[in-house]
C-alpha cells in the first residue's frame, strides 16, 4: 500500500512563534506546471501590525545583547543552514531553480552568514571616530542600532536574496520584518525554522508571507518602524514608500534587487551616530 | 446600612462565569462605534502612578495629560482622575486646579492594608484634608480569609466615615482572594458598608484584573441595586493595557449593567499603560496610520 506524503504547513513566523494568518488567508503556491507545492499564508495588515508590536518587544534585548553574542547567533545560523543544506536544495528546486544554482544559492547564503557574523564586533570601531573640538571635552561619535526594519523583498530574492537583506540588519542590532512574496513564501519559512533554532531570540526576525500590496503600504506608514529597506526598482513602489514613510521620517533604503553584496556598508545603512560629549580635565 | 445575609449569596459556577466573560471577548467593535468606545473610555480613566519613586515632576506631567490627553485633538478626553500616594494629593490638586479631573488618592496602607486601624483612618483623613476627592482603599485580606466577615464590614465603614464627602473606593484585591465566591462575599460586604465604587486590585498583585473577576463583581453591583436601588461603581484595575481589552470590559457593563453605568461616574478604569494605548487607537482612527510609542508621552 503506498503512503500518503505529509506535508508541511507553511504559516507565519511572528514573535518567535509560527501562527497562521489571523485573516485565514491561505494562497496556493504552484511549480512551473502548474502543481501545487504547498498552502502557504497570506499575511494580511493585521498580522503586520501584529508583527510591529512583537518586533518592539525584542529590540531592547537585541540592541543591548554584546556584540559578540550577536556574533556567535549569526554563526549559530550559518551552522544550521549548513546542516538542513539537502532540505533547503530541495525547496529551492521545487522553487524553480536547478540544482546547481540551488546548491550554489544555499552555499553562498550559509557564507554571507559567516561574513556578517565576523562584523559583529568589528564595525563599530571602524565607522567610530574621535573628534577634535575646541572646547574641554573628549568627544566621539559611534553607531548605534536604528530600530525595528522593515525588509520588503523581491521575486528574484531566493534564499541568498533573503540572507544577504536579512544579515546586516540584524546584526548591527536591529530587528526586523521580512516581507516575502509568495514565490519564496517555502524558502523564507524554512528559514525561519533555522532562525528558531539558532537563538536567535523570538521577535528579532520575522517572516510574513503573501501579497506584497497587502503589508507594504501598513508597513512604510507605520509608525513605529524606524526604517525600510525595499528591494524593487519599480518607481511606482517607491514613491508610494517614500510619501508613507515622510510620517515619522523613516529611513528609506531603496536596493535594484535583493542579491546584498557582501560588504559593511548594509550594515551602516541601519546605524545611526550617536555622538558624546564627555568633560575632561 | 445593614450588615449582608451572605447565607442568601448563590454559590457560583466558576466555569459557568469564565464561559460567559469569553464571550465578551469574541465581540468585535468597528468604526464610528469603535471611536466612541475609545473616547468614552478614556473619559473613564483614573490615570495612576504609585510607585516609590513618584516625584511632584511626574504627578504633574501626569495631571497634564489627564486634562488634555492628546494635543492633536482637544476634543479627547478629559480623563476622570488621577490616582497618587497621599503626599502628592495636594501636588495634584494645585496641578488639575478646577477642570474636573478628580484627585484620587490610595490609602489605609496601601497596598497590604497591614497596619492598625488608627493610623489607616489618620491616612484617610490626612488625604482627604490635603483634598483628595476619592479614596481607594483596601481591605485587610488576611482578616477577610480568616473568615472575619464582620471585621471587613466593620473596617469599610469605619473607612467610609473618615472619608466624609469624598468618594470611597473599595479595593478588595482580587488576585488574593482564592474563589470567585470570596470575590461576591467581599463585594457584597463593600456595597453594604458604603462603598460608592468596588475596584478589584491594587496593581501590586497578580492576577489583577480580569474579566470574570469583574464580571462577578458586576453581577454583585446589580443584585445589589435590585435589592436596595442603590448604584454602586465598578473599577477594574491593574493588567488592563491595551485599548481592545478595555472596550471588552466596556461592552460587559453595557451589557450586564445597562446604559446607565456606561459614564465615569460609574465606572473607571484604573490603569497606567491603558491610556497611551487608547491614545494610539484613537490616533490610528484619526490619520489612518498605526502609532508608535515614541510619540506619545510616557508619564
Amino acid at each position: 500500500m503506498s503512503r500518503l506524503k505529509v506535508k508541511k504547513t507553511y504559516k507565519l513566523y511572528i514573535g518567535g512563534k509560527f501562527p497562521r494568518s489571523e485573516s485565514g488567508r491561505t494562497h496556493a503556491l504552484l511549480d512551473k506546471k502548474g502543481d501545487v507545492i504547498a498552502n502557504i499564508a497570506k499575511a494580511s495588515k493585521k498580522d503586520l501590525r501584529n508583527t510591529v508590536v512583537a518586533t518592539r518587544k525584542a529590540q531592547a534585548g537585541w540592541q543591548g545583547a554584546s556584540p559578540h553574542l550577536k556574533g556567535q547567533i549569526l554563526y549559530r545560523l550559518a551552522e544550521m543552514l549548513e546542516g538542513r543544506k539537502a532540505q533547503f536544495i530541495s525547496v529551492l528546486k521545487e522553487s524553480g531553480m536547478s540544482e546547481k544554482s540551488a546548491i550554489k544559492e544555499v552555499e553562498k547564503s550559509v557564507d554571507a552568514l559567516v561574513y556578517y557574523a565576523g562584523w559583529s564586533d568589528k564595525f563599530q570601531a571602524i565607522y567610530s571616530s574621535v573628534n577634535p573640538v575646541s572646547s574641554p571635552h573628549y568627544n566621539f561619535s559611534a553607531p548605534v542600532p536604528t530600530g525595528i526594519v522593515g525588509v520588503v523583498l523581491d521575486d528574484k530574492a531566493g534564499l541568498y536574496g533573503i540572507v544577504s537583506q536579512m544579515a546586516p540588519v540584524i546584526v548591527g542590532g536591529n530587528s526586523t520584518l521580512l516581507v516575502v512574496p509568495s514565490k519564496w513564501a517555502t524558502v523564507a519559512m524554512e528559514l525561519a525554522e533555522v532562525i528558531h533554532t539558532s537563538d536567535v531570540p523570538g521577535g528579532v526576525v520575522n517572516v510574513l508571507t503573501g501579497e506584497l500590496p497587502d503589508m507594504v503600504p501598513t508597513l512604510s506608514g507605520h509608525m513605529d518602524v524606524n526604517a525600510v529597506a525595499v528591494c524593487s526598482s519599480d518607481n511606482e513602489l517607491r514613491k508610494s514608500v517614500r510619501e508613507l514613510g515622510a510620517e515619522n521620517v523613516k529611513r528609506v533604503v531603496f536596493r535594484d534587487n535583493s542579491k546584498g553584496n557582501l560588504s559593511p556598508y548594509p550594515i551602516m545603512d541601519f546605524q545611526e551616530i550617536k555622538t558624546t560629549w564627555h568633560p575632561v580635565g | 446600612m445593614a450588615y449582608p445575609n451572605l447565607k442568601d449569596i448563590a454559590p457560583i459556577d466558576e466555569v459557568g462565569v469564565k464561559e460567559r466573560a469569553a464571550r465578551y471577548q469574541k465581540r468585535s467593535l468597528k468604526g464610528e462605534t469603535k471611536l466612541s468606545a475609545l473616547k468614552l473610555a478614556v473619559t473613564m480613566l483614573d490615570i495612576t502612578t504609585l510607585e516609590g519613586k513618584d516625584s511632584p515632576g511626574k504627578v504633574k506631567q501626569m495631571c497634564r495629560k489627564a486634562m488634555c490627553p492628546i494635543t492633536s485633538d482637544p476634543s479627547i478626553g478629559p480623563a476622570a482622575a488621577v490616582c497618587v500616594y497621599p503626599s502628592l494629593v495636594k501636588v495634584a490638586k494645585t496641578a488639575v486646579g478646577d477642570s474636573g479631573v478628580q484627585v484620587a488618592s490610595v490609602a489605609t496602607a496601601f497596598p497590604s492594608g497591614q497596619s492598625r486601624m488608627r493610623e489607616r483612618l489618620t491616612e484617610i483623613k490626612y488625604a482627604v484634608a490635603e483634598g483628595a476627592d476619592e479614596i481607594d482603599m483596601v481591605i485587610s485580606r488576611g482578616k477577610f480569609l480568616t473568615g472575619n466577615y464582620r471585621g471587613i464590614y466593620d473596617e469599610v465603614a469605619k473607612c467610609k466615615e473618615a472619608c466624609g464627602d469624598a468618594h470611597l473606593k473599595v479595593i478588595i484585591e482580587t488576585g488574593e482572594l482564592e474563589t470567585l465566591d470570596n470575590i461576591r462575599i467581599a463585594s457584597e460586604l463593600s456595597m453594604a458598608a458604603g462603598a460608592d465604587f468596588i475596584k478589584t486590585s491594587t496593581g501590586k498583585i497578580s492576577p489583577a484584573s480580569t474579566l470574570p473577576f469583574t464580571l462577578v463583581m458586576l453581577q454583585s453591583i446589580l443584585d445589589y441595586y435590585e435589592r436596595t436601588g442603590i448604584m454602586v461603581g465598578m473599577k477594574p484595575a491593574g493588567g488592563i493595557a491595551d485599548a481592545k481589552l478595555a472596550l471588552q470590559y466596556l461592552v460587559m457593563v453595557k451589557e450586564m449593567l445597562g446604559k446607565k453605568w456606561l459614564t465615569n461616574k460609574w465606572f473607571r478604569f484604573g490603569a497606567s499603560s491603558l491610556t497611551n494605548d487608547l491614545l494610539m487607537q484613537l490616533e490610528k482612527q484619526r490619520t489612518g496610520l498605526y502609532q508608535g510609542g515614541d510619540y506619545f508621552s510616557k508619564d
